[in-house]
């Protein structure tokens, strides 16, 4: 009995160690499919693609955490059945888990491309180690590199293929880049920033399909205006979906991810979802949503592991992200909609400023570019729920670092 | 090689041997020591690795970038002058034998 959590990346290893500091005693076992330790993931798309740097992978903890904190990791072993009601879950090495709880923290896979060529050798995601060890390596011999999806993972790769002198080509069916993230201020901004760098980002424009060599090895991809793009290196970057099968098949609710009400439990109380698979009631949106962060997971973990403890509270943390493409910083706090009233700040032609979103006259998310200090001003801000005025934030001189200073000094409702 | 001392607030401590160039935050991380979280990965994103250096060896550290200054502000436990992030730190022959203290709050 005790805790089974399938999935070894950051939130099921932090709801087994949040576990554990809780002060639980009961046996916890992390079902984790791929070989070797836990690993970080957010420098695989950056730090790992530099030139010369050797992708060496930083785990998420050493291996002395999982004997000393008695916490029984399967490596290389996949979860194949869950049985509910004898609360078993039935491993791919034939043996079989009982759980007094168990977690789903299954993370997602890359969506795929279904055109013509998309298989060709030659044609790569980016998810795990060995993808960003397989693409340190092909980088170092790349020519013409072309990115289909400018999202995080799309342009952090762009700019780390210029930095191996490689002509890059990012292909973005949408009118901006990382349009489901930021505002279109900070898109924009963008837009220019990677140009700079030498990267052609086509906007308005997807992929049609890709061109073979006599050896099966990708040589070009055409876009959907009939623009032909030398390749000899192709990195899909369209998003992610939620692996959410093995719950669905345990008839648990899925839809966009594992549905689970504001104590992350799904429709089985006995049986919680957390990071990139969970489909949660989000106070920040006021809708339902999925989040795909290190922070959605860190905290969700240790939610989680709350709630497997007892309590009852709900998960109202802040989101935020960040994003380095190149020598850029980008950094989120909140979520913004397309619908916000935008107020920039800083000096966006220094390439240093901020975004403030506003609903409702509250501020909603603010996306900080090369300004560390803005972002942890607007963590504390948003997590109290404070924040400027748009008119405040407008006056010259607006500053949200002194603009959070002032409101941390000020007595408790100011 | 140097060994770098990380000393917890409890008073105990972990002596590791960093290779030369491996940051602070990875080698605490990858060795287990505690209260060392690196949260982003080492990118001067989260400021979880926050160290308190012993001050004779504030001399043989990098300065203090733009970056590193800013998340400095933003740290959990207190802010001292002896504050750095360990991802910023990476272990040189001159910091052989450097005594970091761990705060008590990361996250």
């Amino acid at each position: 009995m005790g805790v089974v959590i399938i999935g070894g990346g950051q939130a099921g290893l932090q709801v087994a160690d949040s576990l554990r500091s809780g002060g639980y005693e009961e046996p916890i076992a992390v079902i984790s499919e791929e070989h070797g330790l836990p690993y970080q993931r957010p420098p695989l798309s950056k730090d790992y693609l530099t030139p010369g740097a050797d992708p060496v992978p930083l785990p998420l903890r050493g291996e002395t955490f999982f004997t000393e904190k008695n916490i029984d990791l399967r490596q290389g072993t996949t979860a194949l059945a869950v049985d509910r009601s004898a609360r078993t879950v039935a491993l791919d090495d034939g043996t079989e888990l009982t759980y007094d709880h168990l977690v789903f923290a299954t993370g997602a896979r890359n969506r795929r491309l279904s055109c013509t060529g998309a298989d060709l050798d030659g044609v790569f995601g980016l998810k795990t180690l060995v993808d960003a060890q397989r693409l340190h390596r092909e980088l170092a011999a790349a020519q013409d590199v072309v990115v289909v999806g400018a999202g995080f993972i799309g342009l952090e790769f762009a700019a780390a293929a210029r930095a191996h002198g490689c002509g890059v080509t990012v292909l973005e069916f949408a009118a901006q880049p990382m349009g489901r993230a930021v505002s279109e201020e900070t898109g924009a901004w963008f837009t220019s920033a990677h140009a700079e760098l030498g990267v052609r980002l086509r906007l308005g424009e997807g992929i049609e399909h890709f061109e073979s060599d006599e050896r099966g090895r990708v040589r070009a991809a055409v876009s959907t205006i009939g623009s032909r793009y030398p390749a000899d290196l192709v990195v899909v970057g369209i998003g992610v979906v939620a692996n959410d099968a093995l719950a669905a098949a345990a008839e648990l609710k899925t839809e966009n991810g594992i549905v689970v009400d504001a104590s992350l439990r799904t429709s089985d109380p006995a049986v919680l979802a957390v990071g990139d698979c969970a489909n949660f009631p989000n106070v920040h949106s006021g809708t339902r949503t999925r989040l795909e962060s290190v922070q959605n997971a860190t905290d969700q973990g240790k939610h989680a592991a709350r709630t497997i403890l007892g309590e009852t509270t709900d998960y109202t943390h802040l989101p935020w992200f960040w994003s380095t493409q190149g020598s850029f910083r980008l950094q989120i706090a909140g979520l913004s909609s397309k619908d916000d009233w935008t107020v920039a700040t800083g000096d966006p032609g220094a390439g240093k400023f901020s975004v403030l979103s506003f609903r409702g006259g509250q501020l909603a998310a603010v996306e900080s570019v090369n300004s560390p200090a803005d972002h942890m001003s607007a963590r504390k801000l948003l997590g109290g729920g404070l924040g400027p005025t748009p008119d405040e934030a407008a006056a010259p001189g607006f500053s949200l670092k002194s603009y959070a200073r002032q409101a941390a000094s000020k007595p408790s409702g100011g | 090689m140097s060994t770098i001392i990380f000393t917890q607030p409890s008073g105990t401590t972990d002596a590791i041997t960093v290779e030369e160039g491996t940051s602070l935050m990875r080698a605490a991380v990858t060795n287990g020591v505690e209260g060392i979280v690196g949260e982003c990965g080492g990118q001067a994103m989260c400021a979880t690795c926050h160290v308190y250096v012993r001050p004779e060896f504030a001399a043989a550290l990098p300065e203090i970038a733009d970056d590193e200054e800013e998340m400095l502000e933003c740290t959990t436990a207190e802010r001292t002058e002896r504050s750095r992030l360990g991802c910023q730190i990476p272990a040189t022959p001159e910091l052989d034998g450097m005594v970091v203290d761990v705060p008590s709050d990361q996250v």
